[in-house]
């Protein structure tokens, strides 16, 4: 399945990417999986969302889907249908933190 | 006709400075990394087309950029900075044992033969090493695991090692300092250390001749005089003629021997140049002027150096990787702000120009000098 990931736009200039970006995930896409597959095709972004061998998710990210803050679901949970099927978009976040 | 290039790192991004051998034009470009904190960026003495820079962001981490074209292109290289082994734990704020936590490039030195050698020195502190331009980083363990490590604590900016010195003379000598664990020499390329700072004398910790606890702030050394080192510590100018061995003070008549960097003039070992700050509470220049203090002695005797910069209502600091000497026959000295400034001295110190004067706060400053 194709999902669809919006980077900041720190991660897009990191990345050398406009816009969003489209990744091919096995079914059931879960976050790390997500990730693993964005990190694949972009390895200078390994490290910057998550840890680089804990995995944790780095505390100023945020994971929005379909409206809802998923940044503290455990990994396994399968993201939502509108995300699976490429209707929404997966938001990764730089979270609201000082200037 | 040579030119020079200096590399400036701040709070927001990375610029780079040129100018032909007279240094009056100077052409800006950058940001690069624009909204990244960029501690420092430095260019290999083997190859003025290599440089590298560490990008920083509280929520994005580390990344480690390279250029193979003197700073037109980037491209990242690895970012992955891994202690060797159980890291173990150091001193936190209160006295209670905190573990090791990668945070931050503070420095990069290029190996002085081969661009694609390069040490860093991190936060919390550590010591990697890059034999690959850059793909991979491997710490060299042997100093954190010396023995002193648990006793080693953060300074206000965190715990880092912040200076990287190696001896022309003989690479595999080594000169590091951590803020708040001292000065540290290897002599065998970086497998084993020794604490160097003896006569170091420090109020703010419970021993103040212990041999590791000092906050220094900078090292410096002249190319044909290796074992003559000099130090900004956390209060106090020092000086050393046996490569660190044993320390003796130098302040003098300066204002105050509070301050950051300390930087020797290129083609004279006995020219020295600080930056007095009031005090480790107030990072500001006394009576709000901004004036670098130079020694042609080697220390104990100082001049004040005004010309050209604010000496009058100045609040700025200086930060301790932002200043650098070029190699230019008629010594070049430059220095950059908090405030956004950076100052240049075509003439060993004795008048100064603002050739950048609305940057982001900055960090470290470098200089190239291009055949």
């Amino acid at each position: 399945m194709t999902i669809r990931v919006v980077l900041p736009a720190h991660l897009r200039t990191i990345a050398k990417v406009s816009g969003e970006v489209e990744l091919d995930v096995a079914a059931p896409a879960t976050i790390p999986s997500v990730l693993d597959a964005l990190e694949a095709r972009f390895p200078a972004l390994q490290g910057t969302i998550r840890d680089h061998v804990t995995r944790v998710r780095r505390p100023f990210i945020r994971f929005f889907a379909c409206s809802e803050d998923l940044s503290h679901d455990p990994p396994e949970t399968v993201l939502p249908m509108p995300i699976q099927t490429g209707a929404e978009p997966f938001l990764i976040v730089g979270a609201i933190a000082g200037g | 006709m040579s030119k020079v290039r200096v590399l400036v790192g701040t709070r927001k991004g990375a610029f780079i400075l040129e100018s032909d051998d007279k240094r009056e034009t100077w052409t800006t470009t950058g940001p690069h990394f624009g909204g990244w904190e960029i501690y420092h960026i430095n260019g290999s003495p083997a190859d003025p087309n290599r440089l590298y820079a560490s990008q920083s962001s509280a929520w994005f981490g580390q990344m480690i950029q390279r250029s193979d074209d003197g700073g037109q292109t980037w491209e990242p290289v690895d970012n992955k900075f891994v202690y060797a082994g159980v890291p173990g734990t150091h001193q936190w704020y209160d006295g209670t044992p905190h573990p090791w936590e990668f945070k931050r490039v503070w420095h990069l030195e290029p190996s002085l033969d081969d661009p694609d050698t390069v040490y860093a020195g991190v936060e919390d502190a550590a010591i990697f090493k890059t034999t690959d331009g850059g793909k991979s980083w491997n710490e060299l363990a042997g100093l954190r695991e010396h023995g002193s490590g648990p006793r080693w604590q953060p300074g206000a900016g965190g715990m880092c090692l912040h200076t990287i010195v190696i001896d022309p003379q003989n690479p595999q000598r080594i000169f590091i300092a951590i803020s708040a664990a001292g000065a540290f020499r290897t002599e065998d390329g970086g497998a084993t250390w020794t604490p160097i700072n003896q006569g170091l004398k420090s109020e703010y910790i419970p021993d103040p001749n212990a041999d590791v606890g000092h906050c220094v702030h900078r090292i410096a050394l002249h190319p044909s005089r290796p074992d003559t080192l000099f130090m900004q510590k956390h209060w106090d100018v020092m000086r050393s003629d046996n490569a660190g061995d044993s320390w003796h003070e130098v302040s003098g008549n300066l204002p105050t021997d509070f301050g950051f960097p300390i930087q020797v003039h290129a083609h004279e070992p006995e020219t020295i140049y600080v930056v007095p700050i009031k005090s480790d509470s107030l990072h500001y220049p006394p009576d709000g002027k901004l004036r670098v203090y130079r020694s042609r002695t080697g220390g104990n005797e100082w001049e004040a150096l005004t010309s050209g910069l604010p000496q009058q209502d100045c609040y700025v600091n200086v930060l301790r990787d932002a200043m650098a000497v070029d190699k230019l026959d008629q010594c070049g000295v430059y220095f950059g702000t908090t405030g956004g400034q950076v100052y240049a001295s075509a003439d060993s110190g004795d008048n100064w120009t603002a050739i950048a004067s609305n940057l982001p706060p900055v960090l470290s400053v470098e200089v190239q000098t291009i055949p």
